[in-house]
């Protein structure tokens, strides 16, 4: 890693910690709905014992992954902060210093996932000691080593969409909407609502050409061991295709909207 | 009285002169709420595809509760949402002056500067859902269920108004609040699902403290159940209007409370 990126990953690290009392509030508060979402599957499964091939301490687990690697994976402010510094016009800044922006938000996103990480550590630890009888440990180690994986995966396509979806503020005036339009969808093809698996498999088999399965159910399936064999070679290679295609489409967005860019204020 | 009714007109016509002048805009944040509300409508489908009842709700009954959490949700946000996010911008920079300068209450021109026209059609559509739902359970059309409803509606906006308020109140100890907002919607994301869902502390803490729970599942029981007039007190009406008096007298209390505190920066 370069000196500048370390010194830009610091940067990133001072300016979240502003944010640390919104970071406490956000993640508590995130307690409530996914209490809520446990309760529910509990009354669900005490009548019906079993939803598809989930018991209810599955249903925990899965729910208590997602919210891992949400903490973990999820852009919280990037978009909202690129977006406004193209507005803005203080991308300048970053155009005349020999850095690459890509790179530069790159950084800062590691480093706010990184402190956001830290900060919300007590919440995530209490879940998991609260929820700790449902919680099942991998069997494997090598199942370690694959959500590593599918966790770095889901941050890039995570970021790259964020990134492109702000890159449209060279385009746009007002892009706040478009973010949420595309979030929803992130929302609820992620996994963040039910588990993918419990879609007709018609719906499941389209839903795997896009990106969103391999945002938040995709990882989770494999910290739960629910993803193995040919089905774990293909959910990579879908999900590093995604890695791909998101990365050239930011790239892309970027020097095109460069090209329109105006230095407004600047 | 009339003095705020008639400040009020002319805030909603500011208002509707400032969204037709962006139509786009208008267009694609009430498609914005159509997606959220048309997965949670795909989330029961899902579910009850696997499961015959949630309790003792049937797949019908919790589409009238989802459909019913949107009306009011979105009626809330048409008058308050915009104006309640904007208090930390407002205390941060000092614009707040211009707002207690007024000579009408500040609490009031906080809360209803702006109303929201894509919310209104949003609570409409879940209207409309509800109804949908209401036929598929074939129950009997009777007055006193909608007037029950309509109250108990009314009652849940105010919990929502005093959830929201209080939590952005939260920006004059705090400068950097954008946090709120998450709050709020991660606290009224347990009023979608049935009361008899919850159970022990947790339910017991958002029936009475914070009434998030009961806001919708009080209006859907007056609709869904067979026997009307039955159990308007038990049947929850009486702690959600306790609830939310208390809801809207603490947060006036913590509001007073808080604007000693505010030192106007910038000014």
């Amino acid at each position: 890693m370069k000196a500048v990126y370390r010194k830009v990953f610091g940067i990133g690290l001072q300016d979240t910690f502003v944010y640390r009392w919104n970071f406490l509030i956000r993640s508590l508060s995130g307690v409530v709905p996914l209490l809520g979402t446990v309760l529910l599957w509990k009354s669900v499964c005490a009548a019906n014992n079993q939803v598809s091939d989930y018991s209810f301490s599955a249903m925990v687990c899965y729910f208590v992954g997602v919210l891992v690697v949400e903490n973990l994976a999820s852009p919280t402010e990037d978009e909202w902060r690129i977006a406004s510094e193209i507005r803005e016009g203080q991308i300048s800044a970053i155009l005349i210093k020999p850095i690459s922006y890509l790179g530069y938000r790159l950084t800062l996103f590691l480093s706010y996932r990184f402190l956001y990480t830290i900060v919300t550590l007590p919440v995530v630890a209490l879940v998991l000691w609260f929820l700790s009888e449902h919680i099942q440990w991998p069997e494997q180690w090598w199942t370690w080593f694959f959500f590593g994986m599918a966790l770095i995966g889901s941050a890039l396509i995570q970021f790259f969409i964020a990134y492109s979806l702000a890159m449209l503020a060279f385009w746009f005036l007002e892009v706040s909407t478009l973010i949420f339009i595309l979030y929803s969808f992130e929302y609820f093809f992620g996994g963040r609502v039910f588990p993918l698996d419990l879609l007709s498999p018609r719906i499941q088999s389209v839903l795997q050409w896009t990106p969103f399965p391999y945002e938040l159910f995709f990882p989770v399936q494999v910290f739960l061991e629910r993803a193995t064999g040919a089905a774990l070679i293909r959910g990579f290679g879908f999900q590093w295709l995604w890695v791909g295609i998101t990365a050239a489409v930011a790239r892309f967005l970027w020097s095109k909207g460069l090209k329109r860019y105006q230095a407004a204020g600047g | 009285m009339m003095r705020y009714l008639h400040i009020y007109a002319w805030l909603v016509r500011n208002s509707l002169i400032r969204e037709m002048s962006f139509k786009a805009n208008f267009l694609l944040w009430t498609l914005v709420e159509l997606l959220w509300f048309l997965g949670q409508i795909l989330f029961i489908d899902v579910l009850f595809s696997h499961i015959e009842r949630i309790g003792d709700w049937s797949k019908w009954e919790v589409v009238a509760l989802v459909g019913t959490h949107q009306v009011i949700s979105q009626v809330s946000q048409a008058f308050f949402y915009n104006n309640l996010t904007q208090l930390p911008e407002l205390v941060r920079t000092g614009k707040l002056d211009l707002l207690l300068t007024l000579p009408i209450d500040a609490q009031f021109a906080v809360s209803l500067k702006h109303f929201g026209f894509d919310n209104l059609f949003n609570s409409f559509l879940g209207l409309g859902f509800v109804g949908y739902a209401l036929c598929q359970l074939e129950v009997s059309w009777d007055a006193w269920r909608f007037l029950a409803y309509s109250c108990a509606v009314l009652i849940g906006v105010s919990v929502h108004y005093s959830v929201l308020f209080g939590l952005s109140l939260m920006c004059f100890w705090m400068t950097r609040a954008q946090g709120i907002v998450y709050a709020y919607f991660n606290l009224f994301n347990i009023g979608r699902y049935p009361v008899n869902v919850f159970q022990g502390g947790f339910r017991w803490f958002f029936c009475w403290i914070v009434p998030v729970i009961l806001v919708a599942n009080v209006p859907t029981r007056f609709l869904t159940q067979s026997v009307p007039g039955s159990g308007v007190i038990d049947g929850g009406l009486g702690p959600l209007c306790i609830g939310a008096l208390l809801c809207l007298a603490a947060t006036r209390m913590l509001w007073k409370h808080a604007l000693r505190r505010y030192s106007s920066a910038s000014s």
